[in-house]
């Protein structure tokens, strides 16, 4: 189980957590002027990669607030944790 | 049968036990486990193999046993255990199991129960690497947990006998325990197995507390900062024909059960190694009265220390013959070990030519030993790397990823004053560098294990038996310069159809040849393949032989091979355990509504929604579910009814954005709602799939509380929280959930009104007055109340709201006007499905737009975005063949479709596949209708209506039932009876 820094809480369970995918993953502007390829692209395609991977987290279970973190997919280390929650707008 | 425990033996002196094995009564003393007590019972034969039906005895001493599996009878009927991990309690009853076990019939009457800890220094094993560890680390002041699988710390020490600082391992470990205990920050788990090594140093264990103690075990969830993993090695087998058979055993576990419970596994033993500690153990053995009949290595060179007078008083009565291996088992009239047949070997590869010389050596024991496998399952399962280490012919520990270091025999230190070293060090340097400067200490000093074998303390020298032959007989000397270990993995020969690789599943190196002769090489396909390492001990003996076999038979280095993945868990875990407190009554929280006690003594059944209990039907004496739901239908129809809402989901949104940000996550416009007005709405995800609905009442010009379905309450709230956070930041809004601040009672049906007004004498109540969609602030029954004009049923009705401190009291008040009457969420159900209302989450399954059900009018135009907006123009979601949401009338009025149901076209059926055009969402009896009908997802289903079509029910054969296509709304279409 991972130990998750919450920028509000410090070192938690993940269990606490809500995990919610890629981060900076930003609602587009304006929807109405994408091509439906493009929107497509915002509502189903995420990276995937091996290594570092900035990510969106909810400490669901504790101070309910959302934040970003850099985690390394093939090892669980976090770096880049920001100590304000990191906003993707 | 003649007891096979050697005299004056310390554990000896325990409390004698009775217990009964396959129908025979035996005698144990406290102490052992069921395996040594079956040993010192002369009980060979422990159970017999599941599929080639080949007899099974006792083959290891410990958890990584992969023969002797039994059944627990009493006092709790317990499958699939491992006798050599059972302890003796008295009046124990079991059974030899082959193949699988049986659950118990009854509840299991044990508590069980969970512990969370956090430490600076875990320390896996109390062998004399955990223990040295352990006693430096906790110096330090650093907060210690030294877990350890056994009752009594001390590791292999009670099983070699060997002396720390002058006095038995035992006592010494004894010693460094109760040199923790007065540690504040240090505590020991023993009977404490951690089973799993997850991220961040997290780790799970499990304790076995005993029959008497308040839980029966315990799982401990660990947090450290530091691992040290002392958790010692497993002695290696040997594939060779007939090595299944009882009798033949680790070289170690024979020595453990002399030393360590004093208990003799045989009379006369055969010792095949290819390393020098089986020297030890047949030296032990020799002393603790067992003849050895010969030590067979299948190195050419002996140890050195074999020389003769180097080990005065203890002789082996056969001859040590270098350069031989095992090549056969005879078996006695029991399938258990009577002879042994010895060939010299010579050469290489892996057919039987390079033996010869065969001789035969009678014999009731063949103790194996091929090497040590260090146990790097929890180094491995924290992601270290493992590397092959060709000099000890072995994986070791590499490079580690997590703050864990594995010390001792775990990483191929197999002397004890190397472990004593070892872990002295390592403990220190995990407390140092988790904060903790750890003082300097001398470390254990090691008595060499010649001199103290045997001499514990209540034990008194043991005279070895004579010898009855004149072969030269081998002493052992007392400073052992090694001898380095062979990788002997197999015995070459010509059939390998009874070399077993894996004992339990009855894999030989004949199946797992076949595997990698049909072409497999990965060791973990050969795995699922053979199913060699898939058994109780998890591959604890089998898995490193299987990747060594594999190696050879494929012509590759078995370092460059690897072994199968190391997964939790490492030894067995009861589900009890895992599930603690956390069943019956406590497996999940029940919420009820402070109603609840009325509807209990009302003879409510209740429905399971989300964690809520709620209200279902109210059967009447002699009533079934359908007459009483038809019932309470009508009464809402013709009358008035009453219904507990108060499990809706309400949340306050407060902020000047408020009505902004509403309107950017319904469907329609929120911002516009005048204050005392109530709005209906839909929620759809970005993909615009329906993903909510309910009202918003406009509390203020900041204020709106808008309700939520009551399953999916924590989910919109969650949802609306992050796009406040996440994406409008901007927004000066904040949300509250109030769902159980609230009592709410729906009160609907055309004599709702005048219910109302007799409770509400204040509020005026005529349609003009409040109109639908309103709400009002009212003293209704004497409470303060907030009165929503809203309806679900298609009736005039009226949601009530008080605090809920308040709800049992308007409650009551409702019912005490003798006019209405109580239903519950199935009529809820029946009357929302007439007026086509879906349920979102039962006529809907995240795959819904709101014009697939029928509902383009809740979809704004004006708003310029909405989440969900751009979806509603993509390809997919404008196909004119989505399912849509229609009504289904059976032509049968009596049939109730199940819900769930395919929907066809065409009927009889043609012969498979058929293509189904959506399903049975939603099914009743309706009072109104006189007859049953139902809600459907259908493929182009708006453009069916008037349509046949079928709805395959009865076996394959029978005819699909036929079903008209309605629209949804099949009652009060025109909406007429909305304002009574």
């Amino acid at each position: 189980m991972l130990l998750i820094p919450c920028p509000w809480c410090g070192p938690r369970d993940e269990a606490e957590f809500h995990y919610g995918g890629q981060a900076h993953v930003a609602y587009p502007d304006d929807p109405a002027a994408l091509s439906d390829e493009e929107w497509a692209r915002y509502l189903f395609f995420r990276d995937n990669p091996k290594g570092r991977f900035a990510e969106r987290w909810s400490h669901a279970a504790g101070c309910r607030r959302w934040f970003t973190l850099t985690r390394d997919t093939s090892t669980n280390t976090f770096t880049n944790t920001s100590a304000a929650p990191e906003v993707t707008a | 049968m003649t007891s096979r425990r050697r005299d004056g033996h310390p554990a000896h002196a325990g409390e004698a036990l009775r217990f009964r094995y396959d129908g025979r009564d035996y005698e144990g003393r406290a102490g052992d486990t069921l395996a040594a007590a079956l040993l010192a019972n002369g009980v060979r034969v422990v159970t017999r193999s599941a599929g080639l039906d080949r007899p099974r005895g006792v083959y290891a001493a410990w958890t990584e046993e992969p023969n002797a599996l039994v059944q627990i009878e009493k006092p709790f009927p317990e499958p699939m255990l491992q006798a050599t991990t059972v302890e003796l309690y008295d009046g124990l009853v079991a059974t030899g199991l082959r193949g699988r076990g049986r659950l118990a019939d009854r509840p299991d009457p044990a508590r069980y129960d969970a512990c969370h800890a956090h430490c600076d220094v875990l320390v896996v094993g109390a062998g004399p690497a955990g223990l040295a560890a352990a006693s430096a680390a906790a110096a330090s002041g650093a907060r210690v947990i030294l877990a350890d699988d056994r009752p009594a710390a001390g590791g292999s020490l009670p099983d070699t006998g060997e002396t720390v600082d002058g006095v038995p391992g035992a006592r010494w470990a004894a010693g460094v325990l109760a040199e923790l205990a007065e540690r504040p920050e240090a505590r020991v788990l023993t009977c404490t197995s951690v089973f799993g090594h997850y991220d961040d140093n997290y780790l799970v264990a499990v304790e076995r507390r005993g029959e008497a103690a308040a839980s029966r075990e315990r799982i401990w969830r660990i947090r450290a900062r530091r691992v040290v993993l002392a958790t010692g090695a497993h002695e290696r087998p040997i594939a060779f024909a007939g090595n299944d058979l009882p009798g033949v055993m680790l070289a170690g576990a024979a020595r453990a059960y002399a030393n360590r419970y004093g208990v003799l596994a045989g009379r006369r033993a055969v010792v095949f190694t290819a390393n020098d500690s089986a020297y030890e153990a047949a030296r032990d053995l020799a002393a603790a009265g067992i003849e050895i009949a010969a030590v067979i290595d299948a190195r050419t060179t002996v140890p050195a220390r074999l020389e003769p007078g180097a080990f005065p008083g203890h002789v082996f009565a056969g001859p040590v013959l270098p350069g031989h291996v095992v090549t056969g088992v005879g078996a006695g009239p029991d399938g258990s070990v009577a002879s042994v047949t010895v060939s010299a070997f010579s050469g290489s590869g892996l057919s039987g030519s390079g033996l010869s010389g065969e001789r035969e050596i009678e014999a009731d024991l063949l103790l194996v030993s091929g090497g040590w496998n260090p146990v790097v399952h929890l180094f491995s399962q924290s992601g270290g790397a493992l590397r092959f280490d060709d000099g000890l012919g072995a994986f070791l520990p590499g490079v580690s990823v997590q703050p864990v270091e594995a010390v001792g025999a775990a990483r191929g230190v197999f002397t004890l004053a190397g472990c004593l070293e070892d872990g002295a060090a390592a403990g220190a340097r995990a407390a140092e560098a988790a904060g903790f400067p750890a003082p300097q200490r001398p470390v254990p000093t090691v008595i060499p294990a010649t001199v103290a074998a045997g001499r514990t303390a209540a034990t008194p020298p043991v005279t070895p038996p004579a010898t009855p032959s004149a072969t030269p007989s081998a002493t052992l000397s007392a400073t052992p310069p090694a001898t380095p270990p062979m990788a002997l993995w197999l015995v070459p020969a010509d059939d390998y159809g009874t070399h077993f690789v894996d004992l339990q599943r009855e894999v030989t190196v004949a199946d797992v040849m076949r595997a990698t002769g049909s072409g497999l090489r990965s060791v973990e396909h050969v795995k699922r393949y053979t199913t060699a390492g898939t058994a109780h001990d998890q591959g604890k003996l089998s898995g490193v032989l299987t990747s060594a076999i594999v190696a050879h038979a494929t012509g590759v280095e078995i370092g460059d091979l690897g072994t199968t993945t190391f997964r939790a868990p490492y030894v067995p875990v009861s589900f009890a355990a895992l599930a603690g407190r956390d069943r019956g009554a406590l497996h999940d929280p029940v919420r009820v509504t402070s109603l609840h006690s009325w509807h209990v003594a009302h003879g409510a059944l209740f429905e399971n929604v989300g964690q809520w209990k709620r209200p279902w039907y109210y059967p009447r004496p002699g009533e079934d579910m359908d007459t009483a739901v038809l019932r309470e239908c009508a009464a809402v129809r013709d009358g008035a009814g009453a219904m507990d809402a108060s499990t809706l989901g309400k949340i306050d949104v407060q902020g000047p954005d408020a009505g902004e940000f509403l309107d950017r996550l319904y469907t329609n416009m929120m911002s516009t709602l005048k204050v005392g007005a109530v709005r209906y709405g839909v929620m759809c995800r970005a993909d615009g799939m329906v993903f909510d609905d309910g009202t918003v009442m406009r509390l203020a010009d900041d204020r709106f509380l808008a309700t939520t379905t009551t399953g999916n309450a924590a989910a919109v709230l969650d949802w609306m929280e992050e796009w406040l956070q996440t994406e409008w930041p901007s927004l000066r809004v904040s949300l509250t959930s109030v769902t159980e601040h609230w009592a709410t009672v729906a009160l609907a049906g055309p004599r709702s009104r005048e219910v109302l007004a007799g409770l509400a004498p204040g509020l005026a109540v005529d349609a003009a007055s409040f109109p639908f969609m309103t709400w009002r602030d009212a003293e209704v029954a004497g409470l303060a109340a907030r009165v929503c004009r809203i309806s679900f049923s298609g009736e005039l009705a009226y949601e009530i709201n008080v605090t809920a401190w308040d709800g049992l009291a308007l409650w009551e008040a409702v019912m005490g006007t003798g006019a209405v009457t109580p239903y519950g969420t199935e009529t809820m159900h029946v009357l929302r499905a007439e007026k086509g209302y879906p349920i979102i989450g039962q006529d809907t399954d995240g795959t819904v737009t709101p014009a697939d059900l029928g509902m383009d009018w809740i979809v704004s135009k004006k708003k310029a975005d909405f989440v969900g907006r751009r979806s509603f123009s993509r390809p997919d979601t404008s196909r004119p063949d989505r399912k849509h949401l229609v009504g289904l009338l059976p032509d049968d009025p009596g049939l109730r479709l199940p819900e769930g149901a395919q929907i066809v076209a065409v009927s009889p059926l043609p012969e498979p596949p058929v293509r189904a055009l959506g399903h049975v969402t939603s099914s009743y009896r309706s009072a109104a209708l006189g007859r049953t009908f139902a809600l459907a997802l259908v493929a182009g289903g708006r453009d069916r209506i008037g349509e046949r079509l079928y709805v395959p029910l009865g076996p394959p054969g029978d005819d699909p039932v036929p079903v008209t296509v309605t629209g949804p709304v099949l009652y009060d279409p025109e909406g007429a009876r909305r304002d009574g």
